[in-house]
């Protein structure tokens, strides 16, 4: 049997660890890296930063990861495929080519674009979160459909060593180079689902080899520090087995796979991207060895008709304060310092959260567990239209050193400006994906 | 009485303002009293005032796993969200302190 397609995972979320990709580029024996950086409201803070300049709005962290990945990316021929073209894949494009020349390494990349619809989106079209239209939700920053295997496969067949993309559904960033591999049709919604499941299990990096799941004592996981980053090996059907590379840190084991094939799926019996819908329900999954786990059984339906639209828009601003009670009478003097503020700002900023940390910021309550904290740390939040306002709830707080509760310290403030996230659809006839090329070649002048 | 903890794991995910639970027996033979005790109703009980929304619950046996999906859960949404853990991340523990009845 020929050597199945291996692709490895770099990249869980953009502010993932550098690395453990660098480890599966030089060890990891793979076909492709994929790297899945954007988050729901990673492109709308990107649009904000090509607003100001119409050179960046790509992933921040593309040149250190690309900086790292470069050299192995030469030695190793795999092919790289990324989401850190973010708000602007064709200068991100232009980033990779300028650090290829730097290095003297020939590269060609693939940009693609398309994906970009706020100029087209109907001020009128409903969210499917709360079915209002978008037009109430204020300034609009970005809005990108998920473009799926479709707009991926002519940038492989381009023959670049380097696909860099803006929003795509996560999975199809690691489908299609099983579908361009194996030259499956878009309509084998079999394959696709089981690939499907592969890059679902794939898309969160170190989370399906120890990370989000260990717990000392029923879930241990070895050598957290140096977590391994996970590969699949995927064979002609698009079933798969997981593996990482020797000597790595972490676990890969039926449970935690068990938790990741689940991860974020609203309806296991109906997955939905822009390339098929996954039934997940009848997945099998088996460990096959020490760190290693195969999964195979997903079945498929017609893709949908419209692809989902997330768009970003400006929420305000955020104000938020901490100060930190210790010993006797540390919650009572926590709450009297959340009451002082709530008497003093609001009325003047309605929308607040008083949080006690250490005690009932996370659930609203602490169940049976320490009652009697020895240490708690207030936190306040509260909503305001601008920055300067929101400053107060951190000033009000901060102030209670002198004029709160004994023995309040370590007060900190923060202020952050809000980017919201919704979601709509739109028919995918209006969304045309382009692939454009750029090459830089060492022994030429120029690119 | 036992606690979901000592027979169960469980992640928890987001989507907007949805979180999703998904928990699973550590033990094949543990599913069916996690299947039977775990309700959509129990789950709505326990976890008052966290989730505001329904709650949709999938059978996956194959799994061990049931898996919740909790409308209106966090706060108004992740992106913005005043909680501190905006995306629920955290509600996974929140489940497993659910006691459960065993004969």
């Amino acid at each position: 049997m020929a050597k199945p397609l291996r692709i490895g995972c770099g990249a869980g979320f953009s502010g993932d660890r550098l690395e453990p990709a660098v480890v599966l580029a030089e060890r990891g024996g793979i076909d492709y890296l994929v790297l899945e950086c954007l988050a729901e409201r990673t492109i709308a803070l990107a649009q904000l930063r090509k607003r100001r300049d119409p050179a960046r709005g790509y992933d921040p962290m593309l040149e250190r990861r690309i900086e790292r990945l470069l050299p192995a990316l030469q030695a190793h021929r795999f092919r790289l495929v990324t989401n850190m073209g973010a708000a602007n894949p064709l200068a991100a494009a232009d980033a990779i080519i300028g650090i290829a020349r730097r290095h003297g390494i020939s590269i060609r990349v693939a940009a693609i674009t398309g994906d970009d619809v706020l100029a087209e989106i109907e001020p009128a079209a409903r969210t499917l979160e709360t079915h209002t239209p978008l037009a109430e939700f204020g300034e609009l920053v970005s809005a990108n459909a998920y473009l799926g295997v479709a707009a991926l496969l002519p940038a492989l067949e381009s023959g670049a060593d380097v696909i860099i993309t803006g929003r795509v559904a996560d999975p199809s960033l690691f489908v299609a180079p099983m579908a361009y591999r194996y030259g499956w049709a878009l309509d084998d919604f079999d394959r696709l689902a089981r690939g499907t499941s592969v890059g679902h299990l794939l898309e969160c990096a170190g989370q399906l080899c120890g990370g989000y799941y260990a717990e000392p004592g029923p879930k241990e996981v070895p050598d957290m520090a140096n977590l391994g980053f996970p590969y699949a090996d995927v064979d002609p059907e698009g079933d798969a087995t997981f593996g990482k590379v020797e000597g790595t840190g972490g676990r890969i084991t039926l449970a935690n796979a068990k938790e990741q094939l689940l991860y974020e799926v609203t309806d296991p019996f109906g997955y939905v991207t822009p390339d098929v819908i996954a039934d997940f329900s009848k997945v099998t999954l088996r460990e096959t060895g020490s760190n290693r786990v195969a999964v195979s059984g997903a079945h498929g339906r017609a893709r949908p008709r419209e692809l989902k639209v997330s768009v970003g828009y400006l929420a305000g601003y955020v104000g938020e304060g901490e100060i930190a009670y210790a010993g006797a009478n540390a919650v009572a003097r926590a709450r009297l310092a959340g009451e002082i503020i709530r008497e003093r700002i609001g009325r003047q900023f309605p929308d607040m959260r008083v949080d006690l940390i250490g005690a009932t910021s996370m659930h609203g309550r602490s169940f049976d567990h320490a009652a009697h904290p020895y240490e708690v740390r207030l936190r306040v939040a509260a909503r305001a239209k601008s920055a300067e306002l929101a400053m107060i709830v951190g000033e009000e707080v901060e102030a209670l050193y002198t004029n709160g509760p004994a023995g309040g310290g370590g007060s900190r403030k923060y202020v952050h400006e809000q980017i919201g996230i919704v979601s709509t659809l739109v028919d995918r006839e209006q969304v045309t994906a382009k692939v454009t090329i750029k090459e830089y070649a060492a022994n030429a002048k120029a690119a | 009485m036992p606690k979901l903890h000592e027979l169960a794991h469980c992640r928890a995910g987001d989507k907007g303002n949805t979180s999703i639970l998904s928990l699973i027996a550590y033990r094949a033979e543990d599913y069916p009293l996690l299947a039977a005790q775990v309700t959509i109703d129990a789950v709505a009980r326990h976890l008052r005032g966290i989730v505001e929304g329904d709650i949709r619950r999938f059978e996956l046996p194959a799994l061990w796993a049931l898996q919740f999906v909790c409308a209106r859960s966090l706060s108004g949404g992740v992106t913005t969200s005043l909680a501190l853990d905006a995306h629920g991340k955290s509600l996974s523990y929140a489940l497993l302190e659910m006691e459960i009845p065993v004969s």
